[in-house]
């Protein structure tokens, strides 16, 4: 499975498993994040640490993600590596989501 | 730092995804630094992706050649297919996304052309004799 999530400090932690959210592969993410972010808390926090290469339809998969989300709740990216970084910060979609360099920083902020 | 790679391959994901692989691999071994490759990862694999999804969109995935040409101050890399031509032959503007919208208007596409036009220096597309040929710049 290229997704597996966990419940901690009230934030669903869902890691991707998997090194690449490519074209080939957007669909099944969204579909697979639908059913992984189905059952509370309302904060999401996506950890892409394990991810070396996210292309414009991964980051379209990611932005679906979020969308499936409802506006209640937030979807939060932790531990981008530097391409995957670089994609989200040209296309500023770091104005969208927050990111976070790691997934322990993203735990210890609090909302605001 | 110099060397021109020649690369040929089927216009389907899996071959797709092996040929940027080892493309990078091969740039990456001849000098280019980490950040530059990744700028070329993206745009490549953009582009690339473009010719799989729709130059051949409808029939049989024909062929594509990649071809690296590596200086010092500059790489240029030249993608060749048989397919469909863009439409009106052009390359799309890959203006940069309105993210001002509200959540459920944001966009889940359209973001290819923006990228390849960022991390490239130049692109140029031109059609003879049947080939798209896709032409990126990386000035080092």
């Amino acid at each position: 499975m290229s997704l597996t999530s966990t419940v901690m400090n009230n934030a669903r932690i869902v890691t991707v498993n998997v090194e690449r959210i490519d074209a080939a592969m957007a669909i099944q993410f969204k579909e697979d994040m639908r059913a992984e972010t189905e059952a509370p808390p309302d904060r999401v926090i996506l950890d892409l640490s394990a991810v070396t290469f996210v292309d414009s339809s991964g980051l379209g998969a990611i932005v679906a993600a979020m969308k499936q989300l409802g506006d209640h709740r937030r979807l939060d990216l932790a531990g981008l590596t530097p391409v995957v970084d670089k994609v989200f910060r040209l296309t500023r979609m770091d104005t969208v989501f927050k990111l976070f360099p790691s997934l322990e920083d993203a735990l210890t902020t609090l909302d605001g | 730092m110099q060397g021109r790679f020649k690369s040929s391959f089927q216009a389907t994901e899996l071959q797709a995804r092996t040929a940027i692989r080892v493309t990078l691999e091969r740039l990456r071994a001849a000098g280019l630094n980490d950040d530059r490759a990744g700028d070329v990862e993206i745009a490549l694999s953009e582009a690339v992706n473009n010719v799989v999804e729709h130059a051949y969109a409808g029939t049989e995935p024909g062929k594509v050649r990649i071809l690296c040409s590596l200086r010092p101050q500059r790489l240029d890399i030249r993608i060749g297919d048989f397919g469909d031509p863009m439409p009106l032959e052009r390359l799309p503007p890959g203006l940069a996304a309105d993210l001002s919208v509200l959540r459920a208007d944001l966009p889940e596409g359209g973001f290819g052309w923006f990228l390849v036009r960022q991390l490239t220096s130049e692109i140029r597309y031109d059609r003879c004799n049947g080939q798209n040929h896709l032409s990126l710049r990386f000035d080092l």
